[in-house]
Parts: C-alpha cells; sequence; structure tokens
C-alpha cells in the first residue's frame, strides 16, 4: 500500500516537472552551446574573437585552479551582498516612511523619479571620484540600484493592506508595533519580495558598473584585463560566472519565495 | 403605527445596574455627521436607545441607513459628532475588549491557518501559546469546525469564512458581540443554516449581541428586539420586541405569528 502510494507520488511529481518544462532548460542550454560550437568551429572566426566552448572551459579551469577566479568572485560577491544589504535597509525604511505619509512621499518624489532617469553608469564615476575605488564606491553604486524597485514595491505593498483588516487590528486593540508584525509585513511580503528579486540581479550588474568605471580587482575588473590582452576566453569566463552568481541570487530569492508564500500557493498550481 | 416616542422612552432612561443583570450598553443622542462638502454628511441622528445584558438585539435598515456605521460607533471604531455610547459607567473612548466585532467580510488573515486566525486576539495580548491553543480549539468545536484547524482560510467555503471570524470575535470572551452584516455574502440557505448556529453559540455562551442586518426574517428569527432606522440620516423609527418563544426552532420561520412581526418590520422600513 505505501509502496504504491509513494511510487504514485512519485509519478505524479515526475510528470508535474514535465508539466512545467524543467526538463527544457538543459536541452535548451545543450542546444544553445551545440550552436556557438558549430560557429566558433565552421565560421572561420579567430578565437580572440569568439573562441570555441572547449577553449572557454579550459580557461576557465585554469583560472579556477590558479586561484584568480575564486578571489575575483569573492570580492564581487562582497560588493553585490554589502550592495544589496545596504540598498534593501535605505529602500524598506524610507518605504515603509513613505507609505504612511503622503506628504513626506509627494515631498521626495521629484527626487526619486529623477535619481531613476539618470543611468547609473552615468552616476557612478562621481561616486569612485567622492569614495575612491575600493570596495565603498561599488557597494553604493550596487546599493543605488537595488534601491528604486524595492522601495517602489515596498510603498505598494504596505499601500495594498486591506483597511478591514486594520480595522480588525484596531477593534483588536493591536499596538502599531503588532500592527507591522502581524499586518504589515507578512501582507507586503509577497510584493517586496517581488521587487527583491528585481533588485538582487540588478546588484550584480551594479557592482560590474563599479569595477568597470574604476577598480583593481573583481570580476568587471577581470573583463577588462582580458579585453586588453585580447584573452576573450577569459572575457566569456567572467561572463558566465556573472551570470551564474545572479542567477543563483534570483533561485535564492525564489526559494525565500516559496517558503514564505506557501499560503499563497494553490495545492495543484502546478499545471 | 403610533411608534416612536412611547416606544422609545422605555429603553432610553434605563439605569445602568453595575454588575447585574441590567443594562450592557446605553446609547444617548448619538449623532454622526462626515466631513463632506459644505454640510457634511448627516449619517446618523439623534440615536438613543440602551441593550440590556444578554439581549439579542438586530439593527434593521434599507442601504444607506447607517446601520454599519452606528455599529462602528458601538465598536468605538468611531467617535460620535454629538452624544454618546456609555458601557458600565462609562462613556466608550475607543474599541474594548470585551466588545468583540465580527465584520461584513470575514476579514481572515490569508497566511494564518483556522486556528492561528482565531488564537490571534490572544496573541495580541501576550497570552501563552497553549493556553491560547486550548481555548481556540474550544471554539473550534463550538463553530463546528473540527478538523479544519490547520486549513488555510483559502480552502474555506464563505460559510466556513465567517465561522471562523464568529470563532475569532469569541476568544476573547466578549460580554457584547456586535456583528455588521455577518451573513450578508453568503447564499440564502448556507445564510439559514448560519443564523441558526449563531443562537446555538449565543445560547450556549450567553453574550449580549448586537447584529446589523437588512434582512427581514433573519432579524425576527433571531432577535429578542429589532430596531428599525430610517433612510439616511438614520433615526430609530421603530423600536419593536420579538415575542417568539425560545429556543428558536428553524420551522417557527413559517408560523403566523413569524409572518405578522416580519409584516410590521417591512411596513416599518417603508
Amino acid at each position: 500500500m505505501d509502496l504504491i502510494n509513494t511510487r504514485k507520488i512519485a509519478l505524479a511529481s515526475h510528470q508535474r516537472l514535465w508539466r512545467r518544462g524543467v526538463y527544457l532548460v538543459p536541452i535548451s542550454v545543450g542546444l544553445a552551446i551545440l550552436i556557438w560550437h558549430l560557429i566558433a568551429r565552421y565560421g572561420g572566426f579567430p578565437a580572440f574573437i569568439l573562441p570555441s566552448p572547449a577553449l572557454v572551459w579550459t580557461r576557465f579551469l585554469r583560472a579556477l585552479l590558479d586561484g584568480r577566479l575564486a578571489y575575483h568572485i569573492a570580492v564581487t560577491l562582497g560588493e553585490v551582498l554589502a550592495g544589496l544589504a545596504l540598498g534593501i535597509t535605505a529602500a524598506t525604511t524610507l518605504g515603509y516612511l513613505l507609505a504612511k505619509s503622503e506628504t513626506f512621499e509627494r515631498f521626495l518624489a521629484p527626487y526619486i523619479v529623477a535619481s531613476q532617469s539618470i543611468p547609473i553608469v552615468a552616476i557612478a564615476p562621481l561616486l569612485v571620484i567622492w569614495f575612491g575605488p575600493g570596495l565603498f564606491s561599488k557597494v553604493l553604486i550596487c546599493a543605488l540600484i537595488v534601491f528604486f524597485p524595492v522601495l517602489i514595491n515596498t510603498i505598494v505593498g504596505l499601500r495594498s493592506v486591506p483597511d478591514e483588516l486594520r480595522d480588525l487590528m484596531r477593534s483588536l486593540q493591536a499596538t502599531s508595533w503588532q500592527t507591522f508584525q502581524y499586518l504589515e509585513v507578512p501582507s507586503a511580503l509577497p510584493v517586496f519580495l517581488g521587487g527583491l528579486r528585481i533588485g538582487a540581479t540588478l546588484a550584480v550588474i551594479g557592482a560590474v558598473v563599479g569595477e568597470f568605471v574604476g577598480a583593481d580587482r573583481g570580476l568587471g575588473f577581470l573583463i577588462n584585463i582580458g579585453r586588453g590582452q585580447y584573452d576573450t576566453a577569459l572575457v566569456f569566463v567572467a561572463i558566465f560566472t556573472l551570470v551564474g552568481m545572479a542567477l543563483t541570487l534570483y533561485g535564492l530569492v525564489v526559494l525565500i519565495e516559496t517558503r514564505l508564500l506557501s499560503w499563497q500557493q494553490r495545492p495543484d498550481d502546478s499545471g | 403605527m403610533n411608534l416612536s416616542n412611547s416606544d422609545l422612552e422605555m429603553y432610553t432612561e434605563t439605569p445602568s445596574v453595575p454588575g447585574g443583570n441590567g443594562t450592557a450598553l446605553v446609547v444617548r443622542n448619538v449623532n454622526l455627521t462626515f466631513p463632506d462638502g459644505e454640510q457634511g454628511l448627516h449619517v446618523l441622528s439623534d440615536i438613543s436607545f440602551s441593550v440590556q445584558t444578554e439581549e439579542f438585539v438586530c439593527i434593521l435598515g434599507p442601504s444607506g441607513s447607517g446601520k454599519s456605521t452606528l455599529l462602528r460607533v458601538l465598536a468605538g471604531l468611531l467617535a460620535p459628532t454629538q452624544g454618546e455610547v456609555v458601557y458600565q459607567g462609562r462613556e466608550l473612548q475607543g474599541p474594548r475588549r470585551e466588545i468583540g466585532f465580527v465584520f461584513q467580510k470575514a476579514n481572515l488573515m490569508p497566511w494564518r491557518t483556522v486556528l492561528e486566525n482565531i488564537t490571534l486576539p490572544l496573541e495580541l495580548q501576550h497570552i501563552p501559546n497553549s493556553n491560547a491553543e486550548l481555548q481556540a480549539q474550544e471554539l473550534v468545536n463550538l463553530v463546528g469546525l473540527d478538523s479544519f484547524e490547520d486549513s488555510l482560510p483559502r480552502d474555506l467555503s464563505g460559510g466556513m469564512e465567517q465561522r471562523v471570524a464568529i470563532a475569532r470575535a469569541l476568544v476573547y470572551d466578549p460580554r457584547i458581540l456586535l456583528l455588521d452584516e455577518p451573513f450578508g455574502a453568503l447564499d440564502a440557505l448556507t445564510r439559514e443554516r448560519m443564523g441558526s448556529e449563531l443562537l446555538r453559540i449565543w445560547q450556549a455562551r450567553r453574550k449580549t449581541v448586537l447584529m446589523v442586518t437588512h434582512a427581514i426574517p433573519e432579524s425576527v428569527f433571531l432577535a429578542d428586539r429589532v430596531l428599525v432606522l430610517s433612510p439616511r440620516p438614520g433615526k430609530i423609527r421603530l423600536d419593536m420586541s420579538v415575542d417568539l418563544p425560545r429556543p428558536r426552532e428553524d420551522g417557527m420561520r413559517y408560523t403566523v405569528e413569524f409572518g405578522e412581526i416580519a409584516k410590521r418590520l417591512r411596513a416599518a422600513i417603508g
């Protein structure tokens, strides 16, 4: 009986994975690598224009083994994580205040919108001039780019808390801290995490932009080095590593979402 | 149809007897005007009545008569522009734990299970979890939701959601229970069943109940007394006791007496 049930469940989850198209991901990636390989092999491009997948792979192993890659990953990841922490802290704090006070929102809205109309690449040199080419300027750039989506989603999330539930908390004589803890946080969480998902990937971009402008370490720096030395395979290695980093961060946020927001999903939401 | 004054006076001047089986709530000359335009929107006009302990009162009126607004005033969620609500010899200043409120919508927190929704008021009072769960479990049984303790609101029907909302309002063991059209969103049959359920719960827990509704049969079936509000600005048009014996059975909805009372209420609404 148990065995049959387990088998049924195993079968069901197998089918669910199929329907969700999980198997399509490796197929699609494999196909892309194959096409890349064919173009590199028969396209007649020199390796410094388009290195083959195999060349990139060996370059990756070499960078990994001599420790350079790990070092630059650690630098960039440190910038990204510190930037995320700073950006999220600032955005949620300010977002909470703005959500509570429309006057305050109107007062600050022009600056917030204006800050978004300036590309981050334009501000980055300024920040490097002011704060030096070290870690801090990169963290600031990451934080700046993370700030906006998290801010907006914090405001939208808090504003979407149903008035009826606020009345309920009032009739239960909840303190404002309790209203925050029991109502506002869980209620705003889905929208907030949506913003965080965008912010997490943007943070990686922020770090690279910062490193391009002025740095002597990090994956963005590695790309600059590779370009200077016509070591195009190294550029590819750095790019793929950045993609991997962004995907991992994104995946982490999705993981947090599925854990915290399980109440949102229907039991058979697989189809 | 000679209603107003003589009927009203019986109730307005009943002295409050602290501790005794006396008056649960006194409403004195309550007026409410919402700021709107130059004149403001006059919603409640000179409303006075009092409610006896363990009495079941229905407030009946057409839409827009301010009956929900009146209930919010009684809950302390809204302050009257003039007049006062007296609870236990004192003017009501804001929400109180002894006054439970059930909203039009069940208002459950979608991220909390049935049991967690019911224990919410106790958690806010820092009552230890084990105690809270014990009390909540008792209420789960009372409202007939056994085996749904760990369900999430999304898996409940409208009627079940309102049962949770009623249990949540009862978990403080309030003296007064205010219900704002709690069954308004339910279909007719579920609504009837929930009415009978509410009577059963009321008989088990003996609360003073004030319930807003726009359904005449519902008010006749449930209440000891029905207050009829006029269209805006809401005034009390009729204050009538329902002299049907208790406990009330579902069959009573089809008796002549029931029909007579319903007819008088219908005429008062206009």
